[in-house]
């Protein structure tokens, strides 16, 4: 066994290398939604081509619908999706339409079928497809030409990754989350600092975390600028997936996981690049600016564009703070939000849900502030629902909704005002992303929670 | 796709950093099916501000866009290069794309041309100093002129050959389709399909 764990499943999928070409790699699993993919099913009607494997093809809806009752009122985001309902029955591709006990937002809908599995090759027209990594996936995001490219071919000409350790070691302190892990990582390393790389979670603190918390972490490797992220299989890896309806059965699951069991990068693998992190230094993280960079502890202040030692990084400080309607030094903690957003493929599944809700439960969001809890999927739904949490939610002033990507981006009706300012559980605090003029801080659940109590930034140690 | 062998068109400096495929084309910009009519969109919140650069008649029929590091962060929305290119930009200058955004544009078409920072400062200096300033930018010598300067670029050289021949990737795959089948035959029986389970 030689190699990180990203380069031995990238080998093991190679069906062609020629020298100066790049590597003809075989997908497993391509998924669909209605945003990336209706120009690519145009391309291969135009080329007279068919779907080569649609029984390795899903499709969900997700980005366009709206998380309260009813049909898609706007008509171009209903042309989207009736688009996809189209292809996906002219195609002969399996579909989860609004409606459906299986619909949710793709990244969370993968896993929780047991499609998502260790060693596979996963691809999506949607930057986030690094959250299945958490599996040992080689999981990552594509356009809309390689969208088409899948669907004709099952297969990506691909030239190989670099790889990237990121280690964090040691026990997380009290309400310290997956979410502040990665959001710590994007501003140490930056934007960009992934760049090129598959970046492998490793040590001791992700060896601890849960699936769902992995998947959170894998989720923002796209932020940091990389391909994808992943985190060696283990038997928390095995235990999740063991019974889900496409999990392996029989001698197949002991085939799999015997298998999966030697899914890990070796001992002496040698990565493009390392950056370690101690755990125990980690406190909860919130962003202040316009990109996952910009992110400090929640106890730090707003900080001085001219304490940047980067020029580019000192003007790019300057126009955040503008847009944020921030100033230099003011505390986050002073910082009044107007929304709570609890949701997103980052953290819209059932523990993120339960973690929320134990914050809330008994007590009333502040006066003036509009929490939404969105579910990442129908079934996420309805297992809070056997659980209480959306009497919790709605009992403390929140709004319990159906799911979808709702307020993570500007498709659908669940919008940010111009001016409004949210603190959201969502992977982007890009400039517009929750609606025109909106302003986002990143945060974890718990944040979340306890700044919907307060209506100002805050922990729950703040309660 | 079209060949693209050098491009001459007036340079449009856009002095920002990580401008992310979200400020390209918003969401809401996001609804179409087709692969046109997204110029619309292009910008659309720096176009409200009218001391953004394209606001300017003499940047306005711009095609070759010298962008900040960092070009192109963020979602996978290939709609981006469409935005772009239905606008009529034929290059994209940085110092450092993004991953995805730079292989959803060689696979349209659209050059994304990786040069040094110091180089794109002088020719911001320039469009700036005499906005409608062309510039060249030849493919098969991969290099950037503009007035006096002469600044070389990079691009990973299968990204070229493709562009210069104007290559369809998906024909190109198609022509190993038996190393596929291959392939397919060798996977072990445990891997998930999506039929109903």
């Amino acid at each position: 066994m030689a190699g990180t764990l990203s380069e031995r499943i990238w080998d093991a999928h190679v069906v062609r290398r020629a020298e100066g070409e790049p590597d003809l790699l075989y997908i497993d699993l391509h998924l669909l939604h209605e945003v990336t993919s209706p120009q690519a099913f145009d391309g291969l009607r135009l080329a007279d081509r068919a779907v080569r494997r649609p029984d390795l093809t899903l499709a969900t809806e997700d980005h366009n619908v709206p998380t309260t009752p009813g049909p898609i009122t706007d008509p171009v985001s209903k042309t989207q999706v009736e688009t996809l309902r189209r292809n996906c029955a002219e195609f002969d591709i399996k579909l989860f339409p609004m409606g459906d006990v299986d619909q949710g937002i793709v990244h969370v809908v993968g896993p929780q079928l047991g499609l998502t599995q260790p060693g596979m090759t996963i691809v999506c027209g949607d930057s986030h497809t690094s959250t299945h990594g958490a599996f040992g996936a080689l999981a990552f995001g594509i356009g809309t030409s390689e969208v088409e490219h899948v669907l004709a071919t099952q297969s990506l000409p691909l030239k190989p990754f670099r790889t990237l350790a990121v280690t964090v070691d040691g026990a997380l302190p009290e309400g310290v989350t997956a979410k502040d892990i990665v959001l710590a990582v994007i501003s140490r390393i930056g934007t960009a600092g992934g760049q090129g790389y598959v970046i492998e979670f490793r040590g001791s603190a992700i060896r601890a975390l849960s699936m769902e918390a992995r998947m959170t972490v894998c989720n923002m490797s796209i932020e940091a600028g990389a391909r994808a992220g992943m985190i060696a299989p283990d038997q928390t890896t095995f235990d999740y997936l063991r019974g889900r309806p496409h999990a392996p059965t029989g001698a197949d699951w002991d085939a799999a996981v015997e298998q999966w069991s030697t899914l890990r990068s070796a001992d002496d693998a040698v990565f493009d690049a390392e950056v370690h992190f101690d755990a125990a230094e980690l406190t909860p993280y919130v962003t202040w600016g316009t990109n996952p960079g910009q992110g400090l502890p929640l106890s730090a202040n707003v900080p001085d564009p001219e304490s940047f030692a980067d020029e580019s990084d000192k003007a790019s400080a300057r126009r955040a703070l503008e847009y944020m309607g921030l100033s230099a030094g003011t505390p986050l903690k002073d910082i009044r939000v107007d929304t709570v957003f609890v949701g997103s493929c980052t953290n819209g599944r059932i523990e993120d849900l339960r973690a929320a809700a134990e914050i809330l439960k008994g007590h009333k969001v502040a006066q003036g502030v509009r929490m939404l809890v969105v579910p990442g999927s129908t079934r996420v739904r309805l297992q809070a629902e056997s659980e209480g949490l959306d009497k919790v939610f709605s009992e403390a002033g929140a709004e319990w909704r159906l799911a979808g990507c709702s307020m993570c981006l500007g498709m659908n009706p669940d919008q940010l005002a111009p001016g409004e300012r949210s603190a959201s559980t969502s992977n982007r605090n890009f400039e517009g992303r929750q609606g025109k003029g909106g302003r986002t801080h990143l945060v974890s659940p718990l944040v979340a929670a306890a700044t919907a109590l307060r209506g100002t930034l805050s922990s729950p140690a703040d309660l | 796709m079209d060949a693209f062998t050098t491009h001459t068109g007036i340079g449009v400096p856009l002095r920002r950093s990580n401008v992310d495929t979200d400020q390209i084309i918003p969401a809401e910009y996001l609804k179409r099916v087709t692969r046109t009519g997204f110029e619309d969109g292009l910008f659309a919140a720096y176009r409200k501000d009218e001391t953004f650069v394209l606001n300017n008649p003499s940047y306005a029929a711009g095609s070759v866009l010298v962008a900040g590091p960092d070009f192109g962060t963020g979602s996978s929305r290939e709609h981006a290069v469409w935005a772009l290119m239905n606008y009529g930009f034929r290059v994209v200058i940085s110092s450092r794309f993004a991953d995805i955004f730079r292989g959803n544009s060689g696979k349209e078409g659209l050059l994304t041309a990786q040069a040094g920072q110091d180089d794109i400062e002088l020719i911001w200096q320039l469009l700036e100093n005499e906005p409608g300033a062309e510039v060249t930018v030849d493919l098969r010598s991969r290099t950037i002129t503009a007035k006096g300067i002469v600044a070389p670029f990079e691009v990973d050289d299968y990204t070229r050959w493709r562009l210069l021949e104007g290559l369809d990737d998906i024909g190109l795959t198609l022509r190993h389709e038996a190393a596929v089948t291959a392939f397919e035959a060798r996977r072990p029986s445990y891997l998930p399909t999506t039929i109903d389970a």
